[in-house]
């Protein structure tokens, strides 16, 4: 170990290796915490789902699959971007490094830009829960005929049977879910900034990497997030 | 086991609490030792808050009407001492304090792997309490510490959002420490310090570690579902839209009931090393009590279904839920077998943590065998929601959880603050705490069978007698605490000094200077035998001209 490498080593560690697999020890458990959280809604999700799978087809149908998919393509485009800014670190590209850092904050805006135009849509067509809500399931399906969807029978069935109330439960677990996703997209951008400024810095090179290493984990597991919430929330209803 | 000695103040080396004294070095210090220290003074402070509201209402509950409080006021109060004594005392309890001072020196580190991540729990922690206490100071909450659906979420007309932003955020400080402690415990072990050397107090740490970072995050969720169904209105949980109130209560006992295992493990952890030490044997069976920690911390998670037996739950998920909930009672016996086991023919002394320590093997046997009624379905329908449950459950989480906090206190207060208590005083400040204990809880095991429902106000006047006994021992308790919070805060500052091994224990934390230097070790020590080598003399990594026995 070289003595550049050493002036990185906390006083408690007794290596750099250490320190580099305590790091990356402590944000792997941090994940495993993430996914038992999100995996709350998500086992609500389930019940419900299996409650009202009719009332889950209506709600999402009127969820826009444009957006939700563009959106998908910016985050995986940014996890790409980390991945970059990750490599560019170890091999010690300070410039490449920053480059990447900002362009996967960038593409974090862009997401949580498109969600709030999608949410937007939302409040203005009365799908935000609470006292405002109001959705008529045959109304929308005579939209959905206008607009040339073909209609099969399960669909229709499922459009004819849905209760509005449990739409609603569909839109509260809709904004839950994916306001927590933007909660953790919106500490990533921090984590962003932070990362960006101790780049400029010179605090990272190829003996010290460990927080991109490590943030670099919690963007692609907030990304993973979405690779689950977008099927279930946009496409799985419209089978 | 007698010490003298004295050192002239002057030679006297520096440790973790006189290197220095400004009240910056504790605020923001990134020892572990003194993160322990401020995690004790927090917690005494939460401790006598949770233990005056529930003097309250045992003094009202002296008679069967109503005179002392009103029935709203009673709720905040039993609401009050839920919440604060589950996640403000005994959640953190041992891993905080106890874990935190031990860990790294049991395990012959300088630090735990994240000592910034350490210090920040404490603030978060604090800042939790503090919230949940603004709750309670602009008026309290009424729903119990358990919060159910929909009259948290839709009807109390009580500070809910405050109380739940505090559990929540007292849980992150939880999953900070238990993240620390999985790391250090993983990394950072000193050199021939292999699993099966560890002492089981580490084992129970890790295994409670698990069990927080897999349930903590679950009841965060939860009580954010909470927040978003009352603050947005978004009904997630409202029946009126179809939601689901038992979902809470599914999601909600996922952490809840594995949270019980959060509060006895350590304690389980704290028995294996007291018996060992003071029956002078190699604890008996190490491997299964090592083992029998990770079984309770895995199978807990799959009996929350217990809580569940009356409220619609469908009889064959009871039947697996209840076969479940006795399954996990085996690991538990298996360590009451080898603690009794390594006091056969042990050479046993009477020390005061060796004293809690048979007074958790009583009381959480007890504990644990009365839960059998209760997971038994025909037998919990009668007991359900009644007072034969709180019993159960305080000889659990106070016979079980509190005995093993103070015979940890006991145990490593001499490391810890380089003081020794007065040996009489605390031999019977703990039969004192027995005796009330006892005289608390069990006559509610009769009150509960003979059918007064729990959390009522007021009771039909055949209950009283024993009602009268349970406040009386009550008082009897309470007694106990406050004289061992006296000899104890005495022996801070009049103490004899404490030698490095006042018990002769065997383990790395004895092996260094008491209280120990900053950074645990002068040099990191090398391990050659596991932590209960009682047929081995004791080792010492404590410089001659600074030992003092």
């Amino acid at each position: 170990m070289s003595s550049h490498a050493h002036a990185h080593v906390a006083h408690h560690f007794e290596s750099a290796e250490q320190q580099r697999q305590s790091a990356q020890l402590g944000m792997w458990i941090f994940l495993v915490t993430e996914v038992m959280f999100f995996g709350g809604l998500f086992a609500a999700y389930v019940v419900y789902r299996s409650l009202y799978p009719e009332a889950w087809v209506v709600g999402s149908h009127l969820l826009s699959i444009g957006l939700g998919g563009f959106n998908t393509a910016v985050l995986l485009a940014s996890s790409l971007t980390m991945a970059l800014a990750v490599h560019a670190a170890q091999t010690d590209k300070r410039n490449a490094t920053a480059m990447w850092i900002v362009l996967t904050m960038v593409l974090g805006f862009v997401f949580l830009g498109v969600k709030v135009v999608e949410y937007a849509g939302k409040f203005e067509h009365h799908l935000v829960p609470g006292a405002h809500f109001h959705v008529d399931p045959m109304a929308e399906l005579a939209k959905l005929e206008a607009a040339g969807v073909h209609v099969g029978q399960h669909l229709r069935h499922a459009f004819e049977t849905a209760n509005p109330s449990h739409v609603q439960l569909f839109y509260s677990l809709y904004f839950a879910m994916t306001g927590m996703h933007a909660v953790h997209m919106i500490i990533g951008a921090g984590l962003m900034i932070w990362l960006l400024a101790n780049t400029l810095k010179g605090r990272y090179s190829s003996a010290y990497y460990n927080p991109v290493e490590v943030t670099g984990l919690y963007w692609h597991f907030v990304d993973i997030v979405w690779i689950f919430l977008f099927p279930m929330l946009y496409l799985i209803g419209r089978h | 086991m007698s010490e003298t000695a004295t050192i002239a103040a002057t030679a006297e080396p520096k440790n973790y609490l006189t290197n220095r004294h400004t009240i910056q070095s504790w605020l923001f210090t990134v020892d572990h030792k003194r993160i322990a220290i401020l995690y004790l003074i927090s917690l005494t402070v939460f401790f006598l808050l949770g233990g005056a509201a529930a003097a309250l209402f045992r003094l009202d509950l002296m008679t069967p009407q109503a005179d002392l409080l009103q029935s709203e006021t009673y709720n905040k109060l039993f609401t009050m001492h839920g919440i604060v004594m589950i996640f403000f005392f005994l959640v953190p309890s041992i891993p905080a304090v106890m874990g935190n001072f031990l860990v790294p020196v049991m395990i012959g580190a300088k630090d735990v792997a994240f000592p910034r991540l350490n210090l920040l729990s404490w603030y978060v922690f604090m800042a939790g309490g503090l919230i949940a206490l603004g709750a309670i100071i602009s008026g309290g909450v009424d729903t119990g510490w358990t919060f159910y659906t929909p009259y948290s979420s839709m009807y109390a007309n009580s500070h809910v959002i405050l109380a739940v932003a505090g559990a929540f955020i007292a849980g992150f400080s939880s999953i900070m420490t238990a993240l620390n402690f999985i790391v250090t415990i993983q990394k950072m072990r000193a050199p021939g310090l292999t699993w099966f050397r560890l002492p089981l107090f580490i084992w129970a740490m890790y295994a409670t570690s698990l069990v927080v970072i897999l349930g903590t995050p679950v009841v965060a969720i939860t009580l954010v579902m909470i927040f978003i169904e009352r603050f947005f209105q978004f009904g997630l949980f409202d029946p009126a839209l179809g939601g689901d109130p038992v979902l809470f209560q599914h999601l909600f006992w996922f952490y809840s009931h594995p949270a019980v295992y959060i509060m006895i493990l350590p304690s389980m952890g704290v028995i294996s090393e007291i018996v060992s030490c003071f029956s002078r044997r190699r604890l008996y069976g190490y491997t299964f009590v090592a083992f029998s920690s990770l079984a309770i911390a895995v199978i807990g998670f799959f009996v929350w279904g217990h809580h569940m037996f009356v409220s619609s739950q469908s009889a064959y998920a009871g039947l697996i839920f209840s076969f479940l909930t006795f399954f996990v009672a085996i690991p538990t016996a298996i360590k009451i077998l080898n603690w009794i086991m390594t006091m056969y023919k042990g050479s046993i002394s009477f020390d005061t943590p060796m004293l809690y320590a048979y007074g958790f093997l009583g009381l959480f046997t007890i504990g644990g065998l009365t839960g059998l009624f209760l997971s038994t379905m025909a037998t919990d329908i009668h007991l359900h929601d009644t007072y034969f449950v709180v019993a159960h459950f305080h000889y659990v989480m106070v016979g079980g959880g509190v005995m093993g906090f103070l015979g940890a206190l006991h145990f490593w207060w001499p490391k810890m603050t380089g003081r020794m208590y007065p040996e009489g005083w605390a031999k019977f400040a703990a039969i004192v705490i027995f005796i009330g204990f006892n005289l608390t809880f069990f006559p509610q095991f009769q009150l509960g069978y003979h059918g007064m429902p729990r959390r009522y106000h007021t009771y039909a006047e055949e209950f009283q007698i024993l009602h009268v006994m349970s406040t009386a021992g009550a008082s009897v308790l309470g007694a106990g605490y406050l004289i061992m919070a006296a000899y104890l805060g005495w022996s801070l500052f009049k103490g004899k000094r404490a030698s490095a091994n006042p018990w002769d224990a065997r383990g790395l934390e004895w092996e260094t200077t008491s209280p120990p230097p900053t950074e645990n070790f002068l040099s990191t020590p090398t391990v050659t035998q596991e932590a209960y080598a009682y047929d081995k003399p004791s080792v010492t990594h404590v410089p001659p001209e600074e030992k003092r026995v």
